[in-house]
C-alpha cells in the first residue's frame, strides 16, 4: 500500500465514530462570553442550516461595511491610514502619469519594475526611467536592483483595506514583492465591500482556471517579532502606495 | 422556596462564614434554607485528577441526597459547576444519568440564582469599604456568572467597588493542580494578588471560597492588611 | 521521573521564580490584548463567527479522506506533486529525496511548525545543506540554536539587547539595538537567500480541497519570496488542515488574523494552486506539498478529542493562559507549546510520557473561551488526564482516592477528621516548612487556612435546634 492509501485507510478507520459539532454540546451551559463584546447570541449561526455555506452569509459576523462606493473608498482609506498604506484617489485616471511622476521625484526612483498591463505601461513609461517588464521572463538579479515594482490589481477590499492581487494580473508572483515599493494601480470600478465579494470576483474572472498564485496584500511588510514592536518593511516592500482613479 | 445549600468539605471545614452568610441572606429573604449533612464531597478533586472511577461513588451520594431538593445553591464555583456541568459528563451513558441532568437544570451558584432565579439585586445589606472581586474561573467560564455579582455587590450600602486589572485571570488554585505543580501555582496567584493590591482595596470578594483560600494565603505570607471575604458574608453583613 | 517530566519541572520552577522574564512576557502580550479586544468589538457577531467556523472545520475534518483526496487531485492537475507521509521519517526522506535530485545548496525556509515538529532542519544540515530560516523570529531562535518560543511568535522571550548581542556575534554590522535596525539586518542577509535559494520550503495555514489550493499567512513578505523567486517550493503540511472551499477562507483569514495579532487581516494572505502556469513570467517549476500523518489518525480516531484537529495555529490559546504567561514557551520542551499543545502532544507523541503537560493546568477555561473555532481545549485536557489514569493509574493516587471517597461517604468519620486536623493545625508549626511537614507543596510559599473552632455542621446544628 502506498503512503496515500495507507493514510487515508486510517482516516476512514478513525472516522468511523462521530463526532458531535462544536459549539453544540452542554445542554445548560452557559458559554458566557460576557466579556466578548462585538456582537449577541451565542447560537446565531442557525443550528443546522449551514448558511455560512453561501459565503455572503459570512459578511453577517464580519466587520460592516457600507453598501455604497462612497462610503466603501472612505472605509478604505481609514483602514490604508491604520495599515500605513499610502492611499491616493484621483479624480481620473489621466492624473496617473503626473502623481506618479511627482512620487518618482520624491521618492528617488532610479530603476522601475513593472509589467505591461493597460493601465501600468502607459504610466510606467511616462516616467523615462529604465524599466524593466516582468512579462515572458526576467532575470531576478535585475528585478531584485528595481526600487520599485508598478502593477495593477484584481480588486480593492473595502473591509480589510486590502489589495487583491494575481500572478496573472501583477506581473508575477516576485514583482508585487521583491523591490522595496509596491505601487498598485486600481481603478474605482475595482473597490469591492468585503472578502466574500472579493472571493466571487475572483470566481468570475477565473472560473475554475485560477491562476498559481493569488494574494490578499494588506499593508506595507511588517513584523512584530522584536517585543512585539511594528517594524515596517521585514522582507516585503516597506512602502505600499495605492493610486485609485 | 426551600432551598438546598451545597456545602463544599473545605467550606465546611475552613470557611463556615460563607454558609453562613447564605444562610442569612436566604432567610432574610424569607426562604426556607435546607442542608445535608450527609453529603461531605461533591467528588472533584478525583475527578480532575483524571480518576473518574473513584469520583463517581462519591458523587453518586451526592446526587442521591439531593435528588428531592427544589433548588441546589453552592457556596462555590468550582463544586457548583462540578453538581451542573460535570455531573451528566461524569455519569454520561449510565444509570444515574437523567438523575444527573435533572440535579443540573435544579442547580445554581449563590449569586446568580439571587439575581436571576431570586430576581434580587438588594439584600439590605451594608459594608462601607473599598473591594474589589475576583471572577473564580469556574463561575466565569462553566457557569457564566460575571455581572451578578457585581449588580449585588453595587447594592451594598457603603460599598465602593474597584476592578483589578487581573480580575479574570485564575487565581493558580485549580485543585489538586496547587499541590502537584506548586510553583505554577504560586506564580500566577502572586500575579492575583499584585493586581489586587494595586487597586487599593480593604478586600477580596468571590463567589468561590477555594480561590479565596490561595488568595488568602499568598497575602499572609506576604504579610499583606489585604483581607479576603466571601462574597455571601458581604451581603450578609448589615 | 521521565525525562520529559524532570525537563518541564525544571524549566517551568526557573521560569516561575524569573520575575523579569515573566514582565517581559506579560508585557508583549499586554499589546496583544489591546489590538484583540479592538478588532473583536469591530466584527458584528464576533461569536457567530466563530460558531461558523467552528462547523466548517467540523465537516473538513470529518469528511477528511475525501477532502485531502480531492486536494490532491486538483493540485496534482495543476502539475504539483502531492507526497503522502505517514509519519517524520517519511516527510524527511521525501523532502531530502527532493534536495538530493535537484542537487540543492541552498534552501531558504518561511515558517512551518510541521517542519520543527519533524525535525527537518537538523536532518538536512546533517546532509550538507545549507538552509536559511527566513522569518524574523524563527531566524532569530535558528541563530541561538533553541526552539521556537511561541508557534506565532518565536522570539518574543527575547529583548532587543539580547538580539543585538546575537547579531553582533553571528552576522556583524549592526548599527543599534532598535527593532528597525535590527530587523533591517536580517532583512539584508536574507535578500541575498531569497535569490540565491534552490529550494523553498514553506508550511501552509490551510489546504481547499475544492481547488487543490494551499493557504499561507504571514506578515512579513517571506514566504512570499519564499514561494516566488526558487525554482522548487515544497510546502509541508499536517493532513488535518484541510478546508472544504476556496470561499470558507473569507471567514478563516480574519479569524486567524484577528486571533492571532489583533488584525484585521494579516499582511499576506496568499493562495497557492500550483507551479508556474502556462503564460506566467515567474514562479517555481516543481511544486511539492508534503502531506503528514504522524500521529494525527491517532486524535482523529477519538471522536472526543477531534475537534483538536480543527485548530488554525492562531496562538491565543497560548495567549491567554495564566500556565503559558508564567513557564514560558521552552518549559514545554516540545513543538507545540501551550494549552492546544498540551492537548495534542500526548496523542502525537504518547500518553504517558506527555500527560504531565495536560496535568499541568488549572483548567481555568480561557484558552477554549478564545478559541476563534471553538475547540473544547481545557476539557479535553481533563480528558487526558482520565484517559491516563485508566491506562495506566498510579497506585498510590488511586488509592487515596478510593480511600479518602470511602470516607467522604461517611459524615461521622468526616467530623472526626475534621476534629483530628484542629489538632494537627496546633502542632504543625513544628514541621512547618521541614521535610516532615506533610503540606510542604502548600506551605513552602503559602499560609495555610485555619481549620475554623465551628464548622458550618456545628452551625447548622444550632441553627436548626433554635428554629425548632
Amino acid at each position: 500500500m502506498s503512503g496515500k492509501e495507507q493514510i487515508l485507510a486510517r482516516i476512514r478507520e478513525a472516522l468511523r465514530n462521530p463526532a458531535p459539532i462544536p459549539g453544540h454540546h452542554g445542554d445548560g451551559r452557559h458559554t458566557g462570553d460576557e466579556s466578548e463584546k462585538g456582537g449577541h447570541a451565542d447560537h446565531a449561526a442557525g443550528c443546522g442550516e449551514h448558511a455560512s455555506h453561501a459565503s455572503g452569509g459570512f459578511s453577517q459576523w464580519l466587520p460592516p461595511v457600507g453598501s455604497d462606493l462612497e462610503s466603501q473608498l472612505e472605509l478604505f482609506a481609514k483602514n490604508s491610514a491604520d495599515l500605513r498604506t499610502e492611499f491616493h484617489r484621483l479624480s481620473d485616471l489621466t492624473e496617473l502619469p503626473a502623481r506618479l511622476c511627482e512620487l518618482a521625484r520624491e521618492s528617488r526612483w532610479q530603476r522601475v519594475a513593472t509589467h505591461g498591463g493597460k493601465l501600468t505601461g502607459p504610466a510606467a513609461s511616462a516616467l523615462g526611467l529604465p524599466t524593466l517588464h516582468t512579462d515572458g521572463g526576467y532575470a531576478v538579479e535585475e528585478l531584485e536592483r528595481c526600487d520599485v515594482g508598478i502593477t495593477e490589481c484584481e480588486a480593492l477590499v473595502a473591509q480589510t483595506g486590502s489589495v487583491l492581487i494575481t500572478a496573472r494580473s501583477a506581473g508575477g508572483r516576485a514583482l508585487s514583492v521583491l523591490p522595496p515599493h509596491h505601487v498598485v494601480v486600481a481603478t474605482r470600478a475595482q473597490m469591492v465591500p468585503d472578502l466574500p465579494a472579493a472571493y466571487a470576483l475572483l470566481r468570475r474572472n477565473y472560473g475554475t482556471d485560477f491562476p498559481s498564485f493569488m494574494s490578499f496584500i494588506t499593508g506595507p511588510s511588517r513584523t512584530g517579532d522584536i517585543e512585539r514592536i511594528l517594524v515596517l518593511g521585514a522582507h516585503g516592500p516597506k512602502r505600499l502606495t495605492v493610486f485609485c482613479g | 422556596m426551600k432551598i438546598t445549600l451545597f456545602i463544599p468539605c473545605f467550606v465546611n471545614t475552613c470557611f463556615p462564614k460563607a454558609g453562613i452568610g447564605m444562610v442569612e441572606v436566604f432567610e432574610r429573604l424569607g426562604h426556607t434554607v435546607d442542608y445535608r449533612e450527609e453529603i461531605v464531597c461533591c467528588g472533584q478533586p478525583a475527578f480532575n485528577s483524571g480518576y473518574w472511577d473513584e469520583a463517581r461513588p462519591v458523587a453518586a451520594r451526592a446526587l442521591k441526597q439531593l435528588e428531592d431538593a427544589e433548588v441546589v445553591v453552592s457556596a462555590s464555583g468550582s463544586c457548583g459547576a462540578m453538581l451542573k456541568v460535570f455531573y451528566p459528563q461524569l455519569f454520561e451513558g449510565r444509570p444515574e444519568e437523567s438523575a444527573a441532568r435533572s440535579l443540573a437544570a435544579r442547580c445554581f451558584e449563590f449569586s446568580d440564582f439571587l439575581v436571576n432565579q431570586l430576581r434580587v439585586t438588594d439584600v439590605g445589606a451594608r459594608f462601607p469599604a473599598k473591594v474589589t472581586f475576583h471572577d473564580g474561573c469556574h463561575g466565569l467560564r462553566e457557569l457564566g456568572v460575571k455581572s451578578q455579582p457585581r449588580q449585588l455587590l453595587e447594592k451594598v450600602a457603603g460599598l465602593e467597588l474597584v476592578e483589578m486589572k487581573e480580575a479574570e485571570s485564575c487565581c493558580g488554585f485549580g485543585g489538586t493542580f496547587a499541590a502537584k505543580f506548586p510553583m505554577i501555582s504560586t506564580a500566577m496567584g502572586e500575579v492575583k494578588c499584585a493586581s489586587a493590591v494595586e487597586t487599593g482595596a480593604d478586600f477580596i470578594v468571590s463567589n468561590d471560597s477555594s480561590c479565596l483560600m490561595q488568595i488568602q494565603g499568598l497575602l499572609d505570607r506576604q504579610g499583606r492588611a489585604l483581607r479576603t471575604l466571601h462574597l455571601a458574608e458581604v451581603l450578609a453583613s448589615r | 521521573m521521565s525525562a520529559p517530566v524532570k525537563q518541564f519541572r525544571e524549566d517551568a520552577t526557573r521560569v516561575a521564580a524569573d520575575e523579569e522574564h515573566r514582565r517581559n512576557i506579560s508585557t508583549a502580550l499586554g499589546k496583544y490584548y489591546v489590538a484583540r479586544a479592538r478588532q473583536v468589538g469591530i466584527y458584528q457577531n464576533w461569536q457567530g463567527a466563530r460558531q461558523a467556523a467552528a462547523e466548517i472545520k467540523w465537516e473538513a475534518v470529518n469528511h477528511l479522506d475525501r477532502h485531502l483526496a480531492e486536494f490532491a487531485e486538483k493540485l496534482e492537475a495543476r502539475g504539483g506533486k502531492v507526497h503522502w507521509a505517514n509519519n517524520s521519517a517519511e516527510a524527511r526522506e521525501a523532502i531530502l529525496a527532493i534536495c538530493r535530485e535537484k542537487k540543492a545548496r541552498c534552501i531558504v525556509k518561511s515558517k512551518a511548525m510541521t517542519g520543527e515538529e519533524i525535525h527537518l532542519n537538523a536532518a538536512l544540515e546533517k546532509e550538507g545543506y545549507e538552509i536559511a530560516e527566513s522569518d524574523l523570529g524563527e531566524y532569530i531562535v535558528q541563530l541561538r540554536r533553541e526552539a521556537p518560543y511561541h508557534f506565532v511568535f518565536p522570539a518574543m522571550h527575547l529583548t532587543r539587547g539580547e538580539i543585538k548581542e546575537l547579531f553582533d556575534r553571528e552576522v556583524g554590522d549592526v548599527p543599534s539595538d532598535t527593532p528597525e535596525d535590527l530587523t533591517m539586518v536580517a532583512r539584508r542577509v536574507m535578500r541575498r537567500k531569497y535569490c540565491e535559494a534552490d529550494i523553498g520550503i514553506s508550511g501552509a495555514n490551510f489546504a481547499i480541497a475544492e481547488t487543490g489550493m494551499i493557504s499561507i499567512t504571514e506578515n512579513e513578505g517571506n514566504a512570499r519570496l519564499t514561494t516566488a523567486i526558487p525554482r522548487v517550493h515544497i510546502a509541508v503540511m499536517g493532513i488535518e488542515k484541510v478546508l472544504p472551499r476556496l470561499e470558507d477562507l473569507a471567514l478563516f483569514l480574519p479569524l486567524l488574523g484577528t486571533s492571532g495579532a489583533g488584525q484585521a487581516l494579516t499582511g499576506y494572505n496568499s493562495m497557492i494552486g500550483g507551479p508556474r502556469q502556462p503564460g506566467e513570467c515567474d514562479g517555481p517549476e516543481e511544486f511539492h506539498v508534503v502531506l503528514i500523518d504522524n500521529h494525527r489518525t491517532r486524535l482523529l480516531a477519538d471522536p472526543e478529542q477531534r475537534d483538536a484537529l480543527h485548530c488554525i495555529r492562531c496562538g491565543a490559546c497560548l495567549n491567554v493562559c495564566p500556565i503559558f504567561k508564567n513557564i514560558g514557551g521552552h518549559s514545554y520542551g516540545t513543538t507545540y507549546q501551550g494549552p492546544i499543545g498540551s492537548v495534542i502532544t500526548p496523542h502525537l507523541r504518547g500518553l504517558q510520557d506527555w500527560k504531565h503537560l495536560s496535568g499541568a493546568s488549572s483548567l481555568c477555561g480561557a484558552c477554549t473561551q478564545i478559541c476563534p473555532v471553538k475547540i473544547d481545549i481545557h476539557h479535553h485536557l481533563l480528558h487526558n488526564r482520565r484517559n491516563a489514569a485508566k491506562q495506566k493509574p498510579l497506585w498510590w493516587e488511586k488509592l487515596a482516592f478510593r480511600i479518602s471517597g470511602a470516607l467522604f461517604q461517611r459524615p461521622e468519620f468526616f467530623a472526626f477528621l475534621t476534629r483530628l486536623g484542629r489538632l494537627a493545625q496546633k502542632l504543625h508549626p513544628l514541621v512547618k516548612g521541614s521535610v516532615l511537614d506533610p503540606a510542604r507543596a502548600w506551605t513552602n510559599t503559602r499560609e495555610l487556612p485555619e481549620i475554623a473552632p465551628r464548622s458550618f455542621n456545628d452551625y447548622w446544628r444550632e441553627h436548626q435546634s433554635k428554629h425548632q
